[in-house]
This record gives structure tokens, sequence and C-alpha cells, in this order.
């Protein structure tokens, strides 16, 4: 009897375990492979990916490709999840704080002799962003989309204080002097969001000042450079002459949000929420190129780009759908879809024209001055500990030298365990 | 278990062949009976808990394997200042939840009140928060403590009182989050403390009064010393949650958060560790340590409770 039920449960785990097998892979059925593709923004871009996916489809009848949408706070920690366990999607979005780890860690399959094969011109898209998903010579993955950083503000908050609207020629200075004509406390209004976000704020302004995140061996950190600390204090200085909420006051209340309802008149933010900004009703919203500082101009540039995986069942088919995702044609659809900068040349002038009214121009024109998202092979050991000291030291009587000092500290010993 | 099974049936061989097989089914079914139980919490707590032990010893990385390291992960553990500072906040958290204990007899004294009209409505406002989703608890509360257009801040105002951004500001992030931990403790440990309660023998009041002890007197000699097996099986519970703290911190402080140090704990360090920057072994390893550290004072807890806990 007891065999008998040991058969029984055997067979049941197989059945179970096949069924498990072939509703998760896929599998080939009748010749025809289906694919995974793992994304998190369906927000903004799920229409776009679907209709890619459609479309991918028709030319190649034999394909299917099953969209995975997994929003960002989760993305992650699934997929490194279903990496370490072989089951990750045959090919996934990526972005530039992640890709030293998921290719050194042999996540990804190089696609360097595929492109070589196939004679891809890598030259379509911007070289950052090319460069971004190089690691030790490989090329890892396929430029998607870019984002660059531009300052946005509201019309009528300046018509009201009667300041002139930002343009290419502003500096550090016009935003200071601007910010202080534009807060009224009266009103609850600040003339600038300076809030401790890396990406949209101070990478940006610690570039402009001459100084750097970490050094191009990427063996050092440069938080304790004093140009980059310069580009703290261009931020910290705002917040000390309450010329923007505090940096409690804006963890309270998103400061995007703040911004839409007109209670900040100045916030650097990217491209990819340009269309909030547009959609949010009596929001007269403008953007300009960011204002230069000490050492001229400059923006973070970043990207994501479609990688493949490396355990991935059907390495060919899956080229096939990244080298899609690359072309010109897919890179149209996401254009006219408005949510992001397709990263293919001569396509950014759809995107420009997706929102009538705002002048995304600034965007593109800033790419001659745009700097890669620095990172590392482990960047995320190193970011955790930035975002709490930088957030820290945005804090009211907190000293930012002193705390950038000792960021460089810590950020140096997670550096060196890097392999 | 087959030549157990053999066994068995060879001595029962000598009786009558129905009762054999009745034994027989009887060994069988007890087995079946706790099989749900025993595989549920080997497969899901203990070869876990093992398997933890395992890969502290281990460095392994997103998704490589692991590799043997000795004990390389705990040499890291105390020379990481991030460590102290979460083991402190998980102390205080752990510490702190205990001030739900008079809050909760308290409120089991009130809801046990006799003549209290919609008595069953107030057990389940108290009982409410217990079976609430974490996540609806920690919007809920973010929004009560939001430093702008909070209810808390609103409430204080009407008494003149300028609150604060109350998870936002380093200094007050972990008693606001500690309150609302022991908030959403409440309801449960009432219902514990109010089965307490109702089995204390009416008589004993009854003389007490009859010899002239007053309410304060009845309550310190007949109430506590009573109640207290009760009240030393809630800080057992209370103590553990409170060092397991994960939840509240993860979903009420957003990062970018400038009270993420100060409102750290051993559990949210653990998640970042091993699921953010691909440190699985290390992390493992601060598990074990919290494991250990949970063992301990649960240990020193029950001893203790020989001097302070009556069993009638």
């Amino acid at each position: 009897m007891t065999g008998k039920i040991r058969a029984l449960v055997c067979a049941g785990a197989l059945v179970a375990g096949l069924a498990g097998c072939s509703s998760s892979d896929g599998g080939d059925s009748g010749g025809k492979v289906t694919l995974t593709y793992a994304y998190w923004d369906n927000e903004n871009q799920g229409p776009a990916m679907t209709k890619i996916a459609q479309e991918f489809t028709k030319s190649h009848p034999n394909i299917e490709v099953k969209l995975q949408f997994t929003p960002n706070k989760e993305y992650w920690t699934k997929l490194q999840t279903a990496a370490a366990g072989g089951t990750a999607p045959d090919v996934f979005w990526m972005n530039g704080p992640r890709i030293g780890l998921y290719a050194s860690q042999g996540a990804l399959l190089p696609l360097s002799d595929k492109i070589a094969a196939d004679k891809m011109d890598l030259g379509k898209y911007p070289k950052s962003l090319v460069d971004l998903y190089t690691l030790d010579g490989k090329q890892y993955g396929i430029p998607k989309d870019f984002d660059t950083i531009g300052l946005w503000y509201n019309k009528a908050l300046f018509d009201a204080a009667k300041v002139k609207y930002p343009d290419a020629s502003w500096t550090w200075d016009d935003v200071r002097a601007a910010a202080k004509k534009l807060t009224d406390p009266a009103k609850g209004v600040h003339g600038i969001g300076a809030m401790a976000w890396s990406q949209e704020a101070y990478y940006n302004t610690i570039f402009q000042a001459g100084g750097y995140v970490i050094s191009d061996d990427k063996k050092k950190s440069g938080f304790d450079d004093p140009a980059t600390i310069e580009g703290l204090k261009f931020w910290k200085d705002l917040l000390d002459q309450k010329l923007s909420p505090t940096v409690q006051q804006m963890t309270d209340n998103d400061p995007i949000e703040m911004f839409k309802s007109g209670k900040l008149a100045m916030w650097y933010d990217g491209s990819y929420d340009a269309s909030q900004y547009f959609k949010t009703e009596g929001l007269k919203a403008g953007v300009a190129p960011l204002p230069a500082g000490p050492k001229g101009k400059a923006t973070v540039i970043h990207g994501l780009a479609n990688v493949v995986y490396a355990k991935t069942k059907h390495p060919q088919e899956a080229w096939e759908f990244v080298k899609f995702l690359g072309s010109e044609q897919a890179n149209r659809i996401q254009a006219e879809s408005g949510a992001v900068i397709p990263a293919y040349e001569g396509l950014q002038e759809s995107w420009v024209k997706s929102m009538p009214g705002l002048d995304l121009q600034a965007f593109i024109d800033q790419l001659p001055d745009a700097r890669p998202y620095p990172v590392s092979k482990n960047t995320a050991a190193w970011a955790r500990l930035e975002t709490d000291a930088i957030t820290k030291a945005f804090t009211d009587g907190q000293d930012v030298e002193a705390t950038a000092k000792q960021l460089a500290t810590a950020m140096n010993a997670a550096l060196s365990q890097e392999k | 278990m087959s030549t157990a099974g053999r066994a068995v049936a060879v001595k029962a061989a000598a009786r009558p062949a129905t009762r054999r097989r009745l034994r027989d089914r009887d060994w069988v079914w007890g087995y079946a009976m706790i099989a749900p139980l025993v595989l549920g919490l080997g497969v899901f707590y203990l070869w876990p808990v093992v398997q933890s032990v395992y890969y502290s010893f281990t460095e392994w990385t997103l998704f490589g394997d692991a590799t043997w390291v000795g004990l390389r992960n705990y040499e890291q553990l105390f020379t990481d200042p991030a460590n102290g500072r979460a083991l402190r906040n998980t102390f205080v958290y752990g510490g702190l939840s205990l001030l739900g204990i008079p809050l909760s007899i308290a409120v089991a004294a009130l809801l046990g009140t006799r003549g209290l009209r919609l008595v069953s409505l107030y057990r389940t406002l108290y009982f409410l928060p217990v079976v609430t989703m974490p996540a609806a608890v920690a919007m809920i509360w973010t929004w009560l403590y939001n430093g702008d257009y909070g209810l808390v801040n609103y409430l204080l105002s009407l008494v003149g009182i300028h609150g604060t951004s109350w998870i936002a500001e380093p200094s007050t992030a972990l008693y606001a989050l500690v309150a609302v931990g022991i908030w959403t403790q409440i309801g449960y440990n009432a219902v514990i403390f109010m089965a307490g309660l109702q089995s204390i023998p009416s008589h004993l009041y009854e003389a007490a009064s009859i010899d002239g002890a007053g309410r304060a007197r009845q309550f310190f000699r007949i109430t506590l010393p009573l109640l207290s097996p009760s009240i030393f099986f809630v800080s057992v519970l209370s103590v553990i949650n409170g060092l397991q703290m994960f939840d509240l911190v993860y979903l009420m402080l957003r990062r970018g958060n400038p009270a993420r140090e100060e409102t750290q704990t051993v559990v949210s360090l653990f998640f970042s560790r091993a699921f953010e920057e691909g440190a699985k072994g290390y992390a493992a390893a601060m598990a074990v340590v919290l494991m250990l550290i949970t063992l301990v004072l649960t240990v020193i807890q029950f001893r203790v409770q020989k001097r302070w806990v009556h069993y009638a």
C-alpha cells in the first residue's frame, strides 16, 4: 500500500512538474517558440510594448512574445530570484546601475558576436549609452531609450512674480536669484525643490561644478573632491535659505506632486516625467536646458537597454527579438507613444513633437553636454550608502562637506570589494 | 519506514487478523494526520533555517554558486557600523513594544466592564487593526503622520503645538513607527488579556472586598498576579515581533527618507543586503545572529518568569 502511495505521489509530482515547466517555459508547441519579455513601466510604456511585440510576431510568425510586467519596486528582486533559479525571462529591460552586476555575474548573454555577424550598427545610438552596456569589451545590451534632465518651471508662478523664463543662457546665479524672487512663504510657494535625488538633482550639479561621482577606473569615490562638494552645496544653500521645502517635507509630500500643484516654481526632473507634466490639468509648465555651473553645462544621461538572459532556451530567437527592439521600426513606435525618447538616431524629433506646447527640444539639445550616469560593477552596494548620506546631509544643521568625506571613505571601501 | 511497519506486523501476527489490520492502520493514520503539518513546517521553516545556517558560511553572490568562506561573514558583521545601529534600533523597537502590554490590559479591562453597551462593536474596532493588511496600515499612518497635511499635526495645532514630519524627521521616526506597531498589536493582546481576566474566579474579589481591599489593591494583589501567565505570553510574543520588525519600515519609509539610518532594523538591513545588494551569504549570517539573539532573549524571559509568573 505504501509503495502504491509513493508511486502515486511521484506520478503526481511529475505531472505537476511537467505542467509547471511547460507553462513557464512556453516550450515548442508545433515549431512555435514563445519568448518572455519583462519590463517595469506599464502605465507609460505598456501600449508601446504590446504594439512592438505584435509587430515582431507579424514579421516572425514562428516566434510569439509574452509580455511580463512587474512594478519597478519588485522588478529587481523578482528578476534576481528568477535568474538565480535559472528561470529568468528570455529578454528583459536593464538599467545602468544594475548592468555591471548582471553582466559580471554571467546572467546576461554577450551580444558582440551576434552584432558582428548581423552587421548591426551601434553608431545609431548615443555613444554614452552603448558604453554603459559594455563590460570588459563585450556588448551586453542594445540601447532602448534615453533620458536627460531639464529645468522644469511653472509659467504661471513666473508670470506672477514677473521673472523671466529660464533659457539656455542661465547659470547657477540665475537660479538662485529667481528662486529668491519666486519664494512666497505666505502662499506656501517655494522657488525650487532641492531634493536629495541623484540623477535628477545633485549628479548634474556635481558635473557642472567640475566634480565626479566615481573615477573612470571605478576604483575611487569622488565625494571628497572639492568640486563635487561644491555641486552638493548648490542645493544645500538653497535649502538653508529656505528657498526650497525641507527634505522632510518633500519626503512626506512627493515633490513631483508639489510641482504639479504649483507649490514649486522650479524643479529639476527628467524627460521621462514629461508626459505626466504635459497631462496635468491647470499646470502651465515649461522646460529649459539645465543652467550652467562654474565649469559649464552638463546633464546626466541614462537609458535602458534590452538584454538577453544567459540561460535562455532560445538564444537565437531572443537575439532576433532584441535586434527588432533596437530597430528603427520599434523605436518609432516608442517615439510616437511619447513615453520615452527612443535611442535610435533621428527619431528624437517625433518624440519632441508628441507633446505640443512643451519645448522638449531642450532635452535633445543637451546631448553634447551629456555625462553618463555613474556606475560600477556593484553600484547598488554604494548607491544605498550614497542615498542615505546625501539625504542626511541635506537636512537641517548637517555639514555637507563632512558627510560627503565620510561617504567617500565608505564608498571606497565598497569599491575595493569589487573584483 | 517499511522495516518498522514489518516489525509491527510480525509482532501482531499472533493476534487475530482484524485487530492486526486495525493497529496497522492506526499507525499509518497517525502519521498521515500529522504529515501536512510536519511537511509544512519542515519544508517552509526547518529546512530554510538549516540552509540559512549553511549559507551564512558562504559567499553567495547574486546568481553564482555559494563558495565556502568559513567565518568571514561573521567577522564582517562586527566591523560594519550599520549593524550596530540596526541592532540598537531593533532593541529599542522590541523594548518599547512592551509598552503595549499595560495599554492592552487597560483596553481589555474596559471592554470587560460589566454593563458596557455596544461591547461587540468596540471589540471589533479594537481588533480591526490586527486583521488589516500591513500595507493599508502603513499607508493610513503615513497620511496621519504627514508634516504639512496630517491629522496628527492638525490635532496638535488645536492645542498650540507645531508638529513635525513625524516619519521623515530622524529624531522622531523610530518612535512614530513604534507607536504604529503597538497600535496594530493592541487588539490581539487585548483578546488574550480578556480571556485571562475572565478566568479569574469572582469569589476572590468578593472575599477581598469583604476583607476591605479597595479597587486598586484588588487589581495589584489579585488581577495582576493571576494575569501574569497571559502577560508573560504576550511579552514573549511582543519581543519576538519587535525583533523581527520589517514591514512598517519597508512600507512607510520611502527611498530618500532622511530617517532611514535611524529606523533601519536588523531585518530591513538584512533585506537590503540580500535582495538589493546581492550579498546573500552575508545576509544569511545576519539572520543567524538575529535568531540567536532572539533565542537568548526568549530563554532569559523563560528563566526570569519563574520569579514573577503565578500559575493558579
